[in-house]
């Protein structure tokens, strides 16, 4: 069958404004709309920018917004949209776009960076392994499951109202490390997550959850969070 | 412009990340990567990482060695299968100690479960040798190493694509790269190169590979007229799913999945009665693709069947769960209750760039060059020989990783700062512009798809020596067509049109290195079968094959293979 993509165009350096542009490509129910991005490119039109590289859902390059709603090019197949009316593909909102739908993450790096997610043991290392429960790994089991792809952060809707706002992204990291029952910095990290761009600014509109490639449950556990930091705050009033 | 770092380090994939965790501190060391480091190939792994810990029962290096020397039907270099084993139980400890989530034992230790090829007490039934993190295990090993690279302050050069190697007098000077951001062409002096780039499935039509896994490295070498080693043996990965190529682990049939024809026969007890499905990779391939030619694939076809069914919900969640999604995003099947389609795909290359045991680069008479190394699966030690075992890849990349750090840490004062030649870069802006200026030749995707199924027809699992020769007479006849590729983009700003056109130059070189390589080697090992020699042939060819590009055309010659404790023996499973 034929699919018409209407895709997002701008390239800053020779264009006054962004503007969309509409392809046709033959394609199955099966195909992902990554292989509809690599005909156009391949086949139609050599300067349409996207990143892209596992194209399954692993490496988290090809986060974009399709049909309004932010996915992995590569984890939608063209069954799952009506392909009576056009497929519309744009460049994460809220990142600033560099080339058509290739935006800036360094900014949004940096921000995961702020969360220190790296295990910082205190103490000397045993021989072997620092010992760990099974129900203890099982609390950061959904949390390692993020690919940094960005969709999250693309769908929040606080982040255009707050952008200082560390973003769902981040807060899973930091979350990851929090939970890490072989990390010494517990209280550092609920410190750097109660600051005013930490998890306060979550409104729970579940746009990340809804959106999230990787099935984690981001706003349950920016809840928890939440609570976990009203808890600490109370014991050391104490 | 103009940069300037003592060690220059070309991929962010793990062995690159654990290399310059090795550099930081002690000299100034920079990452270069065509893509954010945390986009590199390494993330793919799922199944875990081999180690003889004893976590689940008793197990030793000796037996991890043996597994690793029998599992590259003893093509494998033993001195570098014994370093791998012994350091391989440091080595996890070490990412479990800097954060690695690991699955646990009831005990609160690293839980580890079987996998193809590795036995107990040399072959005798399978061992629980594997640790993990479900099957994400790549990945989170990597952003492990991400994160504490960005901890350390390393500098990090990402989507800049590297064109050129400086060499001047036979030793590095440092190297060129394109910005992919900008479009601009920079020199980076260095005094010493190591080269990570990874593997390049690209050169298949199905591929569990990235598209980003095109050899840029091995073309970097194999251009400046150095040798590559052991290029036929590519291995394919029984368990890829249907049509898309897309990884279904080896840890599926580890945790007790098997594999069923159109019968429902699992027809592995056939070809390996005593471990089954979890024989080596090589084998399990021919097996699926026998069974498909004998007429045995589901319905006809050319795929068998994956049964998982039997695991349970609660196993695939809690360690196949990314598995579990990838078929039902893809098929749209429930691996707890229905059988996976699957068949083999290309995923990892044991040849490569020759390097001695610290990673140092060697030329086509062993000789080491001097501030040029590589690690991880661009390189070729060689510890896996004809067939790598699942789970020694992620260890080859953190072992040798490091030891190549090492070796540049503790060699650098001897590596002076090289006068580079004037404009190093000409070159590299010549070939740009020369595909710029094309605007009559043939677009890269007809090219790269001809040779794609070219090597997939007559390059794969079943080999001969009439389908050698017309794959690579194709070849050759595609890298003539690709010297006049024409591109549509002509703008300065992420400019994959050129990348990419640039890559199928790299891709073309190594199918016409691989195509050359298995010719001309006439027995049948590991990864690598000849139907018209089925044999193993140790008088002739218990050897190393090097392929390098000479003015006269590809010439090929050999090196020994390095035998220490284990002689030889008829490989049976």
């Amino acid at each position: 069958m034929e699919v018409r993509f209407r895709i997002f165009r701008f390239d800053p350096e020779s264009d006054k404004e962004p503007y969309y542009r509409t392809y046709t490509v033959a394609a199955t129910p099966r195909d992902r709309i990554l292989d509809c991005l690599n005909r156009i490119k391949w086949e139609q039109d050599g300067t349409l920018g996207y990143r892209m590289s596992c194209a399954h859902g692993v490496c988290g390059s090809d986060g974009m917004r399709i049909n309004g709603v932010c996915a992995l090019a590569c984890q939608k197949l063209v069954g799952d949209y009506s392909t009576s009316e056009e497929i519309t593909v744009e460049p994460l909102p809220f990142f600033q776009v560099r080339k058509d739908l290739i935006v800036d993450i360094d900014d949004f790096l940096a921000g995961i960076e702020s969360m220190r997610p790296y295990l910082i043991h205190d103490g000397k290392l045993p021989e072997k392994e620092l010992t760990q429960t099974q129900q203890d790994h099982k609390k950061v089991q959904d949390s390692i499951r993020c690919i940094l792809c960005a969709c999250c952060t693309g769908a929040c809707p606080v982040m255009s109202e707050k952008p200082d706002y560390v973003g769902p992204a981040a807060l899973v990291w930091g979350y990851r490390y929090l939970y890490d029952t072989r990390d010494s910095r517990f209280s550092g990290r609920i410190e750097k997550l109660n600051e005013p761009n930490g998890v306060w600014p979550c409104m729970n509109y579940y746009e990340c959850t809804r959106v999230c490639p990787k099935n984690i449950p981001i706003t349950k556990s920016i809840n928890l969070m939440k609570r976990e930091i009203k808890k600490h705050i109370s014991e050391n009033d104490k | 412009m103009v940069f300037r770092h003592d060690v220059l380090i070309v991929g962010a994939g793990i062995a690159g990340l654990r290399a310059a965790s090795e550099v930081a501190g002690r000299a100034d060391v920079a990452l270069i990567s065509k893509v954010y480091p945390t986009r590199s190939h390494s993330g793919a792994a799922q199944g875990g990482i081999a180690a003889a810990l004893q976590n689940e029962e008793p197990d030793f290096w000796e037996w991890h060695m043996y597994d690793t020397v029998k599992g590259s039907d003893y093509l494998g270099d033993q001195d570098a299968a014994e370093i791998l084993a012994k350091d391989a139980i440091r080595a996890v400890y070490e990412l479990e100690h800097m954060g690695v989530p690991f699955n646990r034992t009831p005990e609160g230790k690293i839980a580890q479960r079987f996998f193809g090829g590795h036995t107990r007490n040399f072959g005798q039934a399978p061992v629980k040798r594997i640790c993990y993190a479900a099957d994400r295990s790549g990945r989170v090993i990597m952003d492990t190493l991400y994160f504490d690279a960005v901890k350390k302050g390393i500098k990090i050069y990402p989507e800049f694509h590297v064109l050129d190697l400086v060499i001047k007098e036979g030793q590095v000077a440092g190297l060129i790269a394109y910005e992919l951001g900008t479009g601009e062409v920079h020199f980076f002096q260095s005094r010493a190169v190591l080269i990570a780039t990874g593997g390049y499935g690209k050169v298949y039509k199905v591929t569990s590979n990235a598209f980003a896994s095109t050899g840029d490295g091995l073309s970097l070498i194999y251009r400046l007229g150095l040798p590559l080693e052991d290029m036929e043996f590519v291995q394919f990965h029984p368990t890829g799913i249907e049509g898309l190529g897309v990884l279904i682990t080896e840890a599926a049939r580890g945790e007790g999945g098997v594999l069923r024809n159109r019968e429902g026969e699992r027809f592995m007890e056939r070809y390996a009665p005593v471990i089954k499905d979890l024989a080596p990779r090589d084998m399990v391939s021919r097996a699926v693709y026998t069974e498909i030619r004998e007429g045995r694939g589901i319905d006809g076809q050319d795929y068998v069947h994956l049964d998982l069914t039997h695991l349970g919900e609660e196993k695939l969640a809690e360690r196949l769960s990314d598995i579990s999604s990838f078929v039902r995003i893809y098929l749209g099947l429930n691996p707890a209750t229905d059988l996976i389609p699957v068949h083999p795909t290309c995923h990892y290359m044991m040849g490569g760039i020759p390097v001695t045991r610290d990673g140092n680069v060697t030329d086509v008479k062993n000789d080491p060059v001097p501030g040029l190394y590589a690690a991880g699966e661009c390189s070729c030690i060689s510890l896996h020989g004809a067939n790598r075992l699942g789970c020694n890849s992620l260890l080859d990349l953190v072992v040798f990783g490091r030891r190549a750090g090492q070796h540049i840490v503790e060699n650098l004062g001897r590596l002076s700062w090289v006068e580079p030649p004037p404009r190093p870069e000409q070159e590299a802006l010549d070939t740009i512009r020369r595909i710029e200026e094309n605007r009559t030749g043939e677009k890269a995707v007809g090219i790269r798809r001809s040779m794609q199924e070219i090597m997939m027809a007559d390059c794969s699992v079943f080999r001969s020596e009439q389908g050698l020769k017309s794959a690579l007479e194709a070849v050759r006849s595609l890298e003539q067509r690709a010297g006049s590729i024409s591109i549509d983009n002509r703008g300065k700003r992420y400019n994959t049109d050129l990348t990419e056109a640039l890559e199928l130059r790299n891709l073309l070189q190594l199918a016409e290195a691989i195509a050359a390589s298995a010719l001309n080697r006439t027995e049948s090992r590991g990864a690598h079968w000849r139907e018209d020699y089925p044999q193993r042939d140790d008088k002739q060819w218990l050897k190393h094959t090097l392929v390098q590009r000479t003015d006269a055309g590809v010439s090929i010659t050999y090196k020994p293979v390095t035998i220490t404790i284990f002689p030889p023996k008829p490989r049976a499973y």
